[in-house]
């Protein structure tokens, strides 16, 4: 047997693909139902976050902060253990994917929150009194005037956020969300072979390319020079 | 008939005071120019006015309304006081009709149609009609400073408070702005003008006040600041600024 052979036969054995790729897309489809779930309520989370902390409300500022620095400093797979092995003992169980789903919102709102807030304090404040001169309120100067501007600002490192995010669905092979790399991991260690490992890798560039793709797209939608 | 009154207008910021006890009234119809150096106050009088910068001492009214009261409803002075900015301040994400209207839907809450029907109008009368689709990156600095006046003169202000228009223009896009300026005067309506255009105080001022280190050194004609102000403080401004 040749190395060529060798190769192939670990990583593209054509039986192993045929008997496994079904178990892969169905992985496929839990990672991508729980990203996107994890993009609409992490970046929902963080701009409504982001929005509170405006209003400079000393308390609730405080608040957020400690929750943004928190999620920011701890890796998420910490996390993840934490509460899916933690909350049992106190009475709570929650479903794997739903723990998945959870931490990672928490993370890319923390993200978030911190891009959107970058956003909104760089904001010329002349805009804050233009939209003011004409009487417009607090409430109404943020929402139509400013949050558009800090979410445009916010999307070049937003969409990288994103994605990094997203892609630590793989996470959730350790506490058994059936995504694809808990596929893969199992596939594999029942035929002794990688090729399922290989599948799930090219599953995860098929998946992500376009979404990288996606990302570079809207930041050239939305970047518009400042007047 | 004033419609305009400030009295004892003082402003701190810290330790410096920046206004130091201003007295000033404005008719309705008359067009007030008020100059002065740098750091002089002049910005900061004009946000005292609607209270974009909160007054330390002092009162302000407005067509009977007493701005500087805790309980005044300040949408309903600043729709009235229209204000154009130094550097625009246009929105960035919104048309040049976005930005007349935005005010004219959220604050006076018109539908859409009537919204837009008069911020076309008001484009239109800054000589921008044809520009309502177009966003402020694509506007030169005196079109952008036009959809300003546009935006504060679509809520129908009673007044305008004009704060350096054309010192963010090049000179040769200032005349266009200085050109609205004077229909709004031909109008009869009136006006605050902080600037350093002296031959535009010249022709269309009613008066010019002269500010000098948080204080207004001396009033008058145009006639008389200019050609014989009695402060030696004013000769040297002018003369400097005529120079």
């Amino acid at each position: 047997m040749t190395a060529w052979q060798r190769f192939l036969d670990t990583f593209f054995k054509p039986e192993m693909i045929a008997q496994y790729w079904p178990s892969i897309a169905q992985g496929v489809l839990v990672t991508v139902e729980i990203a996107a779930a994890v993009v609409v309520t992490g970046l929902a989370l963080g701009l409504l976050l982001a929005a509170v902390r405006a209003y400079r409300l000393a308390l609730c500022n405080v608040l957020i902060v400690i929750f943004v620095d928190v999620f920011r400093s701890l890796p998420p797979l910490v996390a993840i253990l934490l509460i899916y092995f933690g909350l049992p003992s106190v009475g709570i169980s929650l479903p794997s994917f739903v723990v998945l789903w959870g931490v990672l919102s928490l993370v890319l709102a923390a993200f978030a929150e911190e891009i959107f807030w970058a956003g909104i304090t760089s904001t010329p404040k002349g805009q804050w009194e233009a939209a003011r001169s004409t009487g417009l309120g607090f409430s109404e100067t943020l929402l139509f005037v400013v949050m558009p501007q800090a979410i445009r600002l916010g999307i070049p490192p937003l969409t990288n956020r994103t994605i990094a995010i997203t892609k630590n669905t793989a996470l959730g092979t350790v506490i058994g969300v059936g995504e694809i790399l808990n596929q893969a991991t199992a596939a594999q260690s029942f035929s002794g072979n990688a090729t399922p490992l290989m599948l799930g890798a090219i599953a995860y560039i098929v998946l992500f390319v376009p979404v990288v793709a996606a990302g570079r797209w809207i930041e050239t939608r939305f970047a518009w020079r400042r007047a | 008939m004033a419609i305009l009154t400030v009295s004892g207008l003082r402003k701190s910021f810290g330790a410096s005071e920046v206004l130091k006890g201003i007295d000033l009234s404005v008719d309705e119809r008359e067009l007030v120019f008020i100059i002065g150096p740098s750091g002089s106050g002049k910005s900061t009088l004009l946000r005292c006015l609607t209270r974009l910068e909160e007054p330390s001492a002092g009162t302000v009214t407005f067509a009977g309304i007493e701005v500087t009261a805790r309980a005044t409803n300040l949408k309903l002075v600043r729709r009235s006081m229209g204000m154009v900015f130094q550097s625009f301040n246009l929105y960035p994400h919104m048309t040049a009709l976005g930005n007349v209207t935005l005010a004219l839907r959220r604050v006076l809450k018109k539908t859409r149609g009537e919204a837009d029907a008069l911020g076309r109008s008001a484009l239109a009368g800054v000589g921008l009609a044809d520009k309502a689709e177009s966003y402020p990156n694509e506007l030169s600095g005196g079109q952008q400073q036009r959809v300003a006046i546009a935006r504060a003169l679509a809520l129908d202000p009673k007044i305008v408070l004009f704060d350096e228009p054309t010192s963010a223009l090049d000179p040769e896009l200032v005349g266009s702005v200085l050109g609205v300026m004077r229909d709004l005067r031909a109008r009869g309506m009136t006006m605050l003008v902080v600037s350093h255009e002296l031959r535009f105080a010249r022709d269309a001022a009613d008066r010019v006040v002269f500010m000098d280190d948080g204080r207004i050194v001396e009033a008058g004609t145009p006639e008389t600041i200019f050609n014989s102000p009695r402060e030696t403080r004013t000769k040297a401004f002018v003369a400097q600024l005529s120079r």
